[in-house]
């Protein structure tokens, strides 16, 4: 996967832009993880050859820029699906049945936590409290939220997506 | 531009003309800045279950009925009735409507703000009343309410700066910076007895003190807005519905202690958080209020917002630091204090968002108000977010020493699906259960200590008897080893083994001498972890074995989950008086372990039984029981 990507011309292209990031930060203090939060948006996750671009043209260890990536869970080194599935696991969902929802996408998906269906369709994430309790349990799927959920519905929503 | 109090006065009195309809309850049309005002909720829980679609449908009525003149729509913070939105408020009667749709839109308009006729359906709580203008203040969920740290969510336009200041904003900062020595200030924060409401509850005029008197040139001041206890969303409420609140305060913290930079470190789970504060501050850089020189009292100070990755542990304040200096948000030994050596080794003041909410009407209406607020050692209001088994949930501000009953019963509503309470988390991870024999406890930072539990952020999850305790310790302890940040071995290795030990239990295989093991091991974590939150991620375990022991001795002894949660010890049997041979469970059990026909009695095989309780859902006789 980063080896096609790094030969192709989306990636060079990207790789300049990265280079843009870089460089607006490059006084602050503290740069790294503003610097990976922009980084993720741009490519979509955070393969070795971008870590390897931030820690050389920030002046940091390769080891140092991988210790941060692999220390935040919101940092991912493996590329996310199309539609981003993030099962709220907070208290308020939890009590209120968000596993029985986790393993109803786990099931009909094949996949587990932290991982990606195969066609890169979806990827499925139980995220820590995101603070819509009022909604409990819920569910998020890219900027979409379905709250109030119950097993039963994953199917309908699911179904929704792979029309798609 | 604001370049001094003068000026800060006049927009202030000149915006106020046009958003008192909002403010009193005169029920007088609006003379300037339209005659009716709607204010939708458009933030967290709201803008979750769409009231971003039903401002639209507004905007659009606004247009189509031509009332651009008369009707003004604002997107406002929480009203605190998360449950039941979207949420709005029409404006001069203050009549709530919830559950409202784009569809709703039409009949709003039609029959209230076209007819003066209110569409009784969509009223917030009772739909009977006698006078429209008293009904809102009548509904016990905000009857028993005070609100100070979220005073004006529900009430201004957070990207407007202007309506922030018509209601007083940064008149506490023009305060400070013209009567007021630095000193002074911090013995009107020590006067007010206000204390952290992030947690741990430490008194924050004393936090200000121990940086202020650091002989330094270099200082910082940070907000922790990384909210990470789940069940939480104070914080984020307040910095949705009130940035400026928070940046105000900090402003008036950087003076108190002698610093010119601030940071604000959030959650980059809350992005609509993260782009109201990039909003405020612009704003507030803009009229001067940020930078050289404000309000021209030769005061500086500058604020830049940075982002969390999703790390619990970046709630500690070391480990925040070195968050914020770009690396392993890992916390550091102490001494030395924060105070003295923080963030790149400089005196660092840091304190929570609600606790910084709080500041400026401290500073307006003097230590004494405040203090005559809550109780003898807690003072003031808390914030409180309900969640879980509760009809109301949603965001509560009420005085300390307001007790647990009068919160989840009188202000929540009570147990919904007509449940019984069981107990009452708080604190998260760092939290524990109250039973119910502590219902009416009144709730402080002492009381909730004393009961094993603590304030935390605010966190309040009711849970009725369908939770299990035993896995509800295991859920925390599942959230502490993965959060764990590794530094030090008594959070890393201990809460592991505790993990396992409340696993085996769950699964049936725990012996009673496991309780014992979870209580030495429980105590030597508590004992020697590294930061807070290691010295804390026992709690959940510790209060449940204390109130809920006959649990765990059901799980060990008689591998029996009573709530009927833990799967590898619920049994479905069929009560054969019930069971009518209708066949269906049989047709959908996947695991075919259930046997029987019309002539002979149905039975689950419990080898074979995979306990997915298909069977108890299909059944249209309610004939098949869970670990009767």
């Amino acid at each position: 996967m980063t080896q096609n990507c790094a030969g192709c011309a989306d990636f060079q292209e990207k790789s300049g832009q990265l280079s843009k990031i870089i460089a607006k930060y490059k006084d602050t203090q503290g740069a790294l993880i503003p610097v990976l939060h922009e980084a993720q948006e741009l490519f979509g996750y955070l393969p070795l050859e971008v870590q390897r671009q931030i820690a050389q043209e920030l002046d940091i260890p390769l080891a140092e820029v991988y210790g941060v990536v692999s220390f935040y869970t919101q940092f991912s080194i493996n590329p996310k699906g199309k539609y981003q599935i993030n099962v709220c696991m907070g208290t308020a969902c939890y009590v209120k049945g968000a596993s029985e929802i986790l393993d109803k996408f786990r099931t009909r998906l094949s996949i587990d936590v932290g991982e990606c269906t195969d066609d890169q369709k979806f990827s499925l994430d139980a995220c820590r409290c995101i603070g819509a309790c009022g909604l409990a349990p819920v569910v998020t799927i890219n900027d979409e939220v379905y709250g109030k959920l119950t097993a039963d519905e994953v199917d309908d929503i699911l179904d929704k997506y792979e029309d798609r | 531009m604001i370049r001094n109090i003068e000026e800060l006065n006049a927009l202030r009195d000149k915006t106020l003309k046009t958003m008192d309809i909002r403010l009193d309850r005169t029920q007088q049309p609006g003379t300037e800045g339209g005659k009716i005002h709607i204010l939708v909720c458009g933030v967290a829980g709201c803008a979750s279950s769409g009231s971003l679609k039903v401002a639209e449908a507004i905007e659009e009525q606004i247009k189509a009925n031509g009332l651009a003149e008369d009707v003004k729509m604002i997107k406002t913070g929480c009203f605190g009735l998360c449950a039941e939105g979207p949420v709005m408020m029409i404006c001069p009667e203050h009549v709530m409507y919830t559950k409202v749709t784009p569809k709703d839109v039409n009949e709003i308009f039609d029959s209230h703000i076209k007819g003066g006729k209110v569409v009784k359906r969509l009223l917030a709580g009772e739909k009977e009343y006698e006078e429209i203008r008293d009904r809102l203040p009548q509904i016990p969920f905000f009857a028993m309410q005070r609100r100070i740290a979220l005073n004006n969510c529900g009430i201004i336009d957070p990207e407007q700066i202007d309506e922030y200041i018509a209601l007083d904003g940064y008149q506490a900062l023009a305060k400070v910076l013209t009567e007021f020595e630095p000193e002074d200030v911090i013995d009107e924060i020590k006067k007010s007895g206000l204390r952290g409401r992030g947690g741990g509850g430490f008194p924050t005029g004393r936090k200000w003190e121990s940086s202020a008197v650091v002989k330094e040139h270099t200082k910082y001041v940070i907000c922790n807005a990384d909210e990470g206890d789940p069940g939480a969303f104070m914080d984020r409420s307040i910095l949705e519905g009130d940035p400026h609140s928070v940046i105000e305060a900090m402003i008036i913290n950087g003076y108190a202690v002698g610093s010119h930079q601030g940071y604000i470190y959030v959650r980059a789970e809350y992005p609509v958080a993260v782009q109201r504060l990039g909003v405020a501050i612009r704003q507030a850089e803009e009229y001067g209020l940020l930078g050289n020189d404000i309000l021209g009292k030769g005061f500086n100070f500058n604020l830049e917002v940075r982002l969390g990755a999703g790390a619990f542990v970046c709630g500690e304040g070391s480990a925040l630091m070195t968050s914020i200096e770009g690396k392993r948000g890992e916390p550091r030994p102490k001494p030395p204090r924060s105070a003295e050596k923080g963030l790149w080794k400089k005196p660092t003041v840091l304190n929570n968002v609600e606790t910084y909410a709080n500041i400026p009407q401290i500073i307006r209406n003097g230590a004494d108000w405040f203090a005559n607020i809550g109780t003898e050692k807690s003072k003031g209001t808390k914030v409180f977010a309900l969640g879980g088994k509760i009809n109301n949930i949603g965001l509560v501000e009420v005085p300390m020493g307001t007790t647990l009953r009068q919160i989840i019963y009188d202000i929540g509503g009570g147990i919904p699906d007509g449940g019984t309470f069981k107990a009452a988390q708080t604190g998260g991870p760092s939290g524990g259960c109250l039973p119910a024999e502590h219902l009416d406890t009144p709730i402080d930072y002492d009381s909730l200590t004393k009961l094993g539990s603590m304030m935390g952020s605010g966190g309040l999850i009711v849970m009725d008897e369908h939770t299990c305790m035993v896995d509800l310790a295991r859920f925390f302890l599942d959230f502490t080893v993965d959060e764990s940040c590794g530094k030090c071995p008594p959070c890393r290795i201990g809460t592991k083994r505790m993990h396992e030990i409340l696993v085996r239990i769950t699964e049936g295989k725990g012996t009673l001498e496991d309780l014992d093991k979870l209580e030495v091991l429980a105590r030597n974590i508590k004992a020697s972890a590294l930061c807070g939150l290691g010295q804390s991620a026992p709690n959940p375990v510790l209060s449940t074995l204390k109130y809920f022991r006959d649990e765990y001795v059901a799980h060990v002894v008689d591998k029996k989950c009573p709530a009927g949660v833990c799967v590898s010890m619920v049994k479905f049997i069929i009560d054969n008086d019930a069971c009518k041979r209708c066949g269906i469970c049989q047709k959908g059990c996947p695991a075919g372990c259930i046997s029987g026909d019309k002539n002979t009695p149905f039975a689950i095989d419990q080898e074979k039984c995979v306990k997915c309780g298909l069977c108890m859902e299909k059944c249209p006789f309610k004939a098949i029981l869970k670990n009767a």
